[in-house]
């Protein structure tokens, strides 16, 4: 084990490249490191924000959702109402036409049946008057028989 | 083998096993030769007779191309480093630098700017000279005899195998360590550590005979903690080559426990720096 002078010579190489080392190589490296560390975090955290954003907009959306979908249930049930009311109107309208028609077509008959009687009567009476003429067979105060024979007529 | 191929390099030749060792531990040393001119060492008495002021080549180099290499390719990845989505170059980078980072923050706990880059540069560099280790014993040495056409050519190519390097590393941060201490608690608060714990002041002589081994004793186990290691692996990697065909499978199977080693031994560099240098920003407990 023999010391000489390469322990100088290796001691200032080893000087010179640790300041190398410090001035050139370990600020630049480290530099990067701490920047590339610095935007993971960045980046980490920007991923927690937009997964937090995403779960609020999926809340808001659901929320919207449900909504809607209550709103659609009542409008459906407003529509339905709606319809049920407009189909009982209809049936309303329609039984009292019906109606109404019924009562035209009764006065029509009870005013023809009137008619028919009234006719009917004309020709009793002159039936009656004719048959009586025939009975007696000669003529009577037609004068003083029309009264008796309207009377006859109106008992009919 | 004595077949000399078209440029006249021969392949070394080993009379022994000790030899074939003793040779792969040999450094490519320049320094002053016995007769007094500058030059390379061609045998290990000349390596040896050289003073303090002579230098291992090898691990030098070595240690200089692997330090260029990894630190080319961060700065080449610092250049077009992205906060985006990172290539497959950055990816490895980042996931260093980030261990360095991890490591530093749960270990240090005081402020430096200085600290991180350290961390990393001896983490990596250490792992790149480590490394070495890993590629057959022969390879780096023989092509480096190829290279100078000289099949004698001493050349170590594990730097962590030289006590020198992991010396300068040990020393550097030695010397950051003293420093941080004087530069946070005082010259005062620095010496104080040594007199007054951890017995109080009533037992000084004793405290200094405590903290000051132990003090000391941090730069001398960096060192020689990672030498060691890389020492015994690389004499392991040596004593296989030697053992013929079987070689194979063994250099497989200590290669593999030897990728652990590496990479324990550089990672235990880096932490036992950045302890080292939390315990010199930070006061110790009161005793």
């Amino acid at each position: 084990m023999n010391l000489n002078a390469t322990i100088l010579g290796q001691s200032i190489a080893f000087a010179v490249f640790v300041w190398f080392c410090l001035k050139y190589v370990w600020p630049p490296i480290t530099a990067a490191l701490a920047d590339r560390q610095k935007k993971i975090a960045d980046g980490l955290e920007a991923a927690d924000r937009a997964q937090r954003d995403l779960n609020l907009a999926q809340n808001r959306v659901a929320e919207d959702l449900r909504e809607a979908k209550v709103k659609s249930a009542e409008i459906i049930d407003l529509a339905t109402k709606r319809a049920n009311q407009i189909v009982d109107e209809a049936k309303d309208k329609a039984r009292e036409e019906g109606q109404r028609i019924i009562a035209g077509a009764k006065a029509e008959i009870d005013m023809e049946i009137q008619r028919a009687r009234e006719a009917l009567r004309a020709q009793v009476a002159a039936i009656a008057i004719a048959g009586a003429e025939k009975i007696l067979e000669k003529s009577i105060d037609q004068a003083a028989n029309e009264e008796l024979v309207k009377k006859l007529a109106s008992e009919l | 083998m004595a077949d000399a191929n078209t440029t006249g390099f021969s392949l070394p030749e080993y009379e022994s096993g000790t030899e074939y060792i003793a040779h792969h531990l040999g450094f490519l040393k320049y320094g002053q030769l016995p007769n007094g001119s500058w030059g390379i060492a061609h045998t290990i008495e000349e390596a040896d007779a050289m003073g303090f002021w002579s230098i291992h080549v090898d691990s030098m180099l070595m240690s200089l191309l692997l330090g260029f290499m990894f630190m080319g390719l961060f700065y080449f990845v610092s250049r077009k480093v992205t906060s985006g989505i990172p290539g497959g170059l950055q990816n490895a980078v980042e996931f260093l630098v980030e261990m360095v980072q991890t490591n530093v923050k749960s270990t240090f706990f005081a402020r430096n700017e200085l600290i991180g880059p350290l961390a990393l540069t001896i983490f990596c560099w250490i792992f790149m000279m480590n490394l070495m280790d890993l590629v057959p014993v022969d390879w780096i040495p023989l092509f480096a005899q190829v290279v100078a056409q000289d099949n004698h050519l001493y050349f170590k190519a594990v730097p962590t195998t030289d006590v020198n390097i992991t010396a300068g590393f040990a020393l550097s941060v030695f010397i950051l360590v003293i420093f941080y201490s004087v530069k946070i608690k005082g010259l005062g608060g620095f010496l104080g550590e040594f007199a007054f714990h951890p017995f109080g002041k009533w037992a000084l002589p004793l405290n200094l005979v405590m903290e000051i081994p132990s003090f000391l004793a941090k730069p001398v186990s960096l060192a020689l903690r990672l030498y060691g290691n890389m020492f015994a692996g690389e004499m392991i990697f040596m004593v296989i080559a030697m053992v013929g065909l079987f070689q194979l499978p063994l250099h497989f199977a200590w290669a593999v426990f030897h990728i652990l080693i590496i990479t324990l031994q550089a990672y235990l560099f880096m932490m036992l720096t950045i302890v080292y240098l939390n315990q010199a920003h930070t006061k110790p407990e009161a005793h």
